[in-house]
């Protein structure tokens, strides 16, 4: 039994569970059991726990793509922007306002969304694999001009819609479960069947590591770059949806504002080194978890919520600074240079 | 033949004056009274802050590295300063503490990334939203500002009148005057101090500057240091720009200081940069928002130009390094 | 001067890197006034740690450092240039984006009255400076716009400029012409004569005898002694710096060309006929068949490790052919010629080879998975036994495959270099420097898997800068100079001597 659980913790998404499991006791016993009570009204689960599952659906997602930027040792900030460009796009359809020939369909509104965020997340790893711009600078690029895309698309006004099909994204439910979570689940669940069955995980541990060395080894590592940033920009583009079905609308200046931040601080919570390498998606997902139910947590506490990200951002370096192999050595160092000292 | 990277820096430049001057005369011939004097010495009125804050990072991205956090910064020292302000704390106080703020922010973040070893994009991440979060917590509302010393920056000006002609007068405010003090301090630190130098050698080859017994550690920490004090200035003039602190301005002005360097002939891998060439950038950024406002634009237009404008002179950047070295392969092979 | 003035004395110098590793093992070490002094030593003999000891760049264990007569102790590159201790390095340590002048005078540039750098003044030094050194060029233009050769002359102007005492020369003319390095050996003469005492270090014997006057031979970092220069036979000098191995690497090289003998040279595997790529190699023309080792040699940029280049597809043909098996191939990207069964192992190990923070088990089956592609996954069970496999084959010295291959010894991290490429079952295997920096022990085995590789049919190239490691396990020894093919020698009656003439050129020999 021992055995099991000292194997059972080597994996990397171990720590992050147990992490998040003290988190819910913590609530549950501050709340006094009300934060696990679940009821069922009309079939449908509520409850606390339910809230964060489907309140984090983006942020899993998010964190899911953003893993992997991070493993090659970049880093997408413009996933905000992405969002909101998709919002922007499949309500602004919805409405009419574009493209009004499509007569408002939903899911050619949905399409052409996700159809965004993958040209997004294409232009992103353009600029990153073949213009060869630091990862940090050119999605920066897409983070302020895409805000800007995404107002030029709506005109700069709030596009408020009226379709039930739409906020179903959001607010339906499956089988008593919020769909947002059946979202997670199958692309996630998709990303990390494709990552175990292929080689795809191995190759980017690799070029996190040392992108020269993988590429004489014979990794294409340009190519898959490329499918990468896409792969992130996909999956923005759908948090994106889920955001605006949730605020039954597009609100360019705030959808996603921020939550590149919250997505970053999920992959490093997930143990995933920021400086590339070693990755685990599901890891990050809980981390994603973890963020939402901090989050959640805080501001039952009644904390403001800008508390919380002056806490996230001192989070990051902190779990950065522990990642850093010059940190690590000054505290495995300073006993040794007491023993020096002792001996002599 | 000039060296491979003065040419990006000088061809860069060029482009940028000769982009400078079509822009100009574009405006010239499609608005009436866009030709003046006022227009030109505007795009300092407008521009000063983003000037500064561009000097600053250019000192940063000299050595190869990146600061995300400046616009953050700027915003924390306006509404830090209209805070205390508001509640008695007389000008002369409070700004040498915003920028001695400022200074503890750069070589916070300066030593986590050198000495730690730890990714810039991720420390001064962090440090934006540290700051951001902070403009937050102080106060969510607008606050104005009423200190007369700002209030005598923010209105004082000069005028200047050359003849009689209306196109021929104008006006520049005391505050840009810091902006010059700034660029040429910055201009003699880059060309003629021993600092200054081996902010370039850094970029050029950290290791090699190592061996050459230069202090890397302290060359690093002082480009996040100036990066970061720079900023805080930046948000002084800001304040007298705008006479509010307000936690949420400037969202995305890191953006706009590269791109001003980066037009300004900065390369992003490092070694190469002038003071000059970032304040040029910064008026190229300023003359598109001139033309965006005369258009009647959505305002987001300049947004979207300038990041195209950063990705066009990036590329082209990369267009002349590949050539030069492709051209540098032929020379030692027909040597 | 007395010339008999200790300038520099070192003591009883150790350094160790881990428990395994023994760097420098109590080695002593002299320096007088106005003397030319040659390091000496194999590969991994302790040449580069004694001389990192003595700047700072590495914390000696124990031993003492004595100046003029004071311990030193200096614990950077800047506090040894401040003691008068400076530099040259193989590669140049210079900024390629700064002007000439300032590269020589950084640190230390010429202040004007108000203080700030005199820009004038540096210029006019600068070229006064080079001019001693015979070298007329714009020294306000970047370092750059230059050749590697003046590049270098423009490190050693530095150097010697920095009111040094003691001037190391760490490998200076590899990358040198012969007349550049006359100019060089011109230049050291000059500053022996102004009493500066030089540590000069160098592969070349010849080189050795021309211009030294005293020489301390280091073998397996420890100390086997200091002699005259002009005291010392050739044939002495080699059998110290191999020590008592020579009899034995000589019966080894006697069986290994014995060997060479007996195996034929196969059907053509790789044909490069007039290929170029610009400003690395010129008009090569190369055939490489199977079941031979085939040497490149040739001097630092001769277009080597350029070759190989090419051949691995990480630089593009720009004109001629190049065929494998008698078939015209484009190749494009590492992964084509992969494809085509050709392996590289680089010689930059650590930039270029390992990856350090995946384990060795990864390491191995790295380029095998690219080679199958991305959806035939090798399966974890698949991948350990083939790292198993190789462990055991190459006796890789590690607890398991799921070590991280940073954590090895250099040897052994070569050594899962090779087990990556041989996965692959390569027909053509491409060595890079393959044994630089790596024990005497290790460097063998390497050495011995190289030739049953090639007996079992496998192609070889070897590139390496040890012309006695080449003579031992190549059959044939292709020769460049400024990236063209010079000559080539084979059979069993190849002489150093001759490999090197056509390597320095005929123009003064």
């Amino acid at each position: 039994m021992k055995k099991k659980l000292s194997k059972l913790s080597e994996n990397q998404w171990f720590w992050p569970i147990v992490i998040f499991l003290i988190i819910i006791l913590f609530n549950t016993i501050m709340t006094r059991g009300e934060f696990l009570r679940i009821t069922i009204v009309d079939g449908h689960f509520y409850g606390r726990v339910i809230d964060i599952f489907r309140n984090g659906g983006k942020l899993m997602i998010l964190a899911a793509g953003m893993t992997m930027v991070l493993a090659t040792g970049g880093t997408d900030i413009s996933v905000g922007s992405v969002m909101a460009i998709s919002g922007a796009i499949a309500c602004s359809i919805i409405k009419g306002v574009l493209l009004p020939g499509l007569n408002g369909s939903v899911a050619a509104a949905i399409i052409l969304a996700i159809c965004a965020g993958i040209v997004c997340g294409l232009w992103n790893g353009f600029l990153v694999a073949k213009v060869k711009i630091q990862p940090i600078v050119a999605t920066m690029i897409l983070l302020v001009a895409g805000r800007g895309i995404a107002q030029l698309i709506t005109n700069g006004k709030i596009v408020t819609i009226n379709s039930d099909a739409y906020y179903f994204i959001n607010g339906g439910y499956i089988l008593g479960l919020p769909f947002p979570l059946y979202i997670v689940v199958f692309l996630v669940g998709l990303l990390i069947l494709f990552v175990s069955k292929t080689a795809f995980g191995l190759f980017l541990e690799s070029i996190g590591c040392n992108s020269q060395a993988s590429k004489f080894a014979g990794i294409k590592v340009d190519k898959y770059l490329l499918a990468i940033y896409t792969i992130s920009g996909c999956f923005a583009s759908v948090a994106g949806l889920i955001e605006s079905a949730g605020i039954k609308g597009a609100d360019c200046n705030n959808a996603g504002l921020n939550i590149e931040l919250d997505a970053i601080l999920a992959v490093a919570i997930g143990g995933t080194n920021l400086m590339g390498g070693r990755f685990s998606i599901f890891a990050s997902v809980i981390g994603a978890l973890i963020v939402q139910s901090i989050t959640t947590t805080v501001l039952a506490l009644g904390v403001p919520a800008a508390y919380i990200r002056v806490l996230k951002a001192i989070l990051i370096i902190v779990i950065c600074l522990f990642q850093s192999e010059k940190f690590q050595a000054l505290f495995s160092k300073a006993p040794k240079a007491k023993k020096k000292e002792g001996v002599a | 033949m000039s060296g491979k990277k003065l040419r990006i820096n000088n061809l860069s430049l060029l482009i940028t004056v000769v982009l400078f001057v079509i822009l100009f005369i574009f405006g010239s011939v499609r608005y009436d009274h866009f030709l003046s004097l006022a227009t030109f010495l505007n795009l300092f009125n407008d521009n000063a802050y983003l000037m500064i804050a561009g000097i600053g990072i250019t000192f940063v991205l000299i050595t190869g590295g990146i600061d995300i956090s400046i616009a953050s910064t700027i915003a924390f020292t306006s509404v830090f300063m209209a805070y205390w302000m508001q509640r008695g704390v007389p000008s002369y106080v409070i700004i040498p503490i915003a920028l001695l703020i400022g200074i503890a922010v750069g070589a916070a973040q300066g030593c986590l990334i050198y000495y730690f070893e730890l990714q810039p994009f991720i420390v001064t991440l962090a440090g934006q939203f540290l700051m951001r979060g902070l403009c937050v917590v102080i106060s969510e509302a607008s606050i104005p500002i009423t200190d007369p010393f700002f209030k005598f920056m923010a209105l004082g000006k000069f005028q200047i009148k050359i003849g009689n002609s209306s196109a021929l007068s104008g006006k520049i405010y005391y505050y840009v005057l810091i902006m010059v003090v700034v660029l040429v301090v910055a201009m003699y630190v880059l060309k003629r101090t021993p600092f200054g130098r081996s902010v370039y050698a850094v970029g050029g080859n950290a290791q090699s500057a190592e061996l050459m017994g230069l202090n890397v550690a302290r060359t690093k920490i002082g480009a996040y240091i100036i990066s970061s004090f720079c900023a805080a200035l930046a948000g002084v003039v800001f304040s007298f720009y705008t006479l509010a602190g307000y936690g949420l301005q400037n969202m995305g002005m890191e953006l706009d200081a590269i791109s001003s360097a980066v037009i300004g002939g900065t390369l992003l891998t490092g070694g190469v940069g002038s003071a000059f060439g970032t304040v040029v950038g910064a008026m190229i950024q300023g003359i598109i928002q001139t033309i965006v406002t005369y258009e009647n634009l959505n305002t987001w237009w300049t947004k979207v130009t300038i990041a195209g404008l950063l990705c066009f002179f990036i590329v082209v950047q990369r267009i002349i390094d590949e050539r030069a070295k492709a051209a540098k392969g032929k020379e030692t092979a027909s040597a | 001067m007395s010339t008999n003035t200790k300038l520099l004395t070192m003591n009883g110098i150790s350094k160790s890197f881990g428990k395994a590793v023994i760097a420098l093992d109590d080695v002593h070490f002299d320096l007088e006034a106005g003397e030319i002094h040659a390091l000496l030593g194999e590969n991994g003999a302790g040449k580069s740690t004694l001389i990192k000891v003595l700047t700072g760049v590495e914390e000696r264990d124990s031993g003492d450092v004595e100046l003029e007569g004071h311990k030193i102790h200096p614990k950077s590159t800047n506090e040894a240039q401040q003691l008068g201790i400076s530099t040259v390095y193989q590669e140049v340590n210079l900024c390629p984006n700064l002007s000439v002048a300032e590269n020589i005078y950084i640190g230390r540039a010429p202040k004007t009255k108000f203080g700030s750098i005199d820009w004038a003044a540096m210029s006019k030094n600068a070229k006064k400076l080079l001019e001693e050194f015979d070298l007329h060029i714009d020294v306000n233009k970047t370092l750059d716009n230059y050749s590697v050769a003046i590049q270098q002359m423009v490190a050693i102007a530095r150097a010697s400029d920095i009111q040094a005492k003691v001037l190391i020369l760490d490998e200076p003319t590899s990358s040198l012409s012969q007349v550049e390095v006359d100019k060089l050996f011109a230049i050291m003469r000059k500053l022996k004569a102004e009493g500066m005492g030089i540590i000069f270090v160098t592969h070349f014997l010849d080189q050795v005898y021309e211009v030294t006057d005293r020489i301390t031979v280091l073998r397996n970092g420890q100390y086997v002694g200091t002699y005259n220069t002009a005291d010392l036979p050739r044939v002495e000098l080699v059998s110290k710096m191999i020590g008592k191995d020579y009899a034995l690497l000589d019966q080894s090289l006697k069986e290994g060309q014995a060997e060479k003998e007996e195996t034929k040279r196969g059907d053509i595997l790789v044909s490069m006929k007039g290929v170029s790529h610009a400003g690395t190699i010129t008009d090569m023309d190369l055939d490489i068949a199977k079941g031979e080792v085939l040497g490149l040699s040739g001097l630092l940029g001769s277009g080597r490790s350029e070759t190989a280049r090419v051949l691995f597809g990480i630089d593009q043909v720009n004109a001629g052919e190049l065929d494998i098996n008698g078939e015209k191939v484009t190749l494009k990207h590492p992964i084509d010629s992969i494809r085509k069964d050709i392996a590289f192992c680089p010689e930059n190990r650590k930039t270029e080879g390992i990856i350090g923070d995946l384990s060795i088990r990864d390491n191995i089956v790295l380029a095998l998975q690219a080679k199958k592609g991305l959806f035939k996954k090798i399966s974890n069970r698949e991948a350990q036994k083939i790292a198993d496999e190789y462990i055991k084959k190459l006796e890789i010295k590690t607890p398991s495959a799921d070590q991280l291959i940073k954590n090895l010894s250099g040897g052994n991290q070569q050594k899962v270099i090779l087990a990556r490429w041989l996965a692959t079952n390569p027909q053509l295997l491409m060595l890079d420097e393959p044994t630089r920096g790596i024990d005497i022990g290790t460097k063998a085995e390497i050495q011995k898997i190289v030739i049953d590789l090639a007996a079992e049919g496998m192609a070889v190239l070897f590139i390496s800068s040890e012309l006695d490691e080449e003579l031992r396990c190549c059959s044939r020894i292709v020769i460049l100079r400024d990236m063209k093919r010079v000559g080539e020698v084979s059979g069993n009656n190849i002489s150093e001597a001759e490999v090197m003439q056509i390597m320095a050129g005929g123009e003064d020999q």
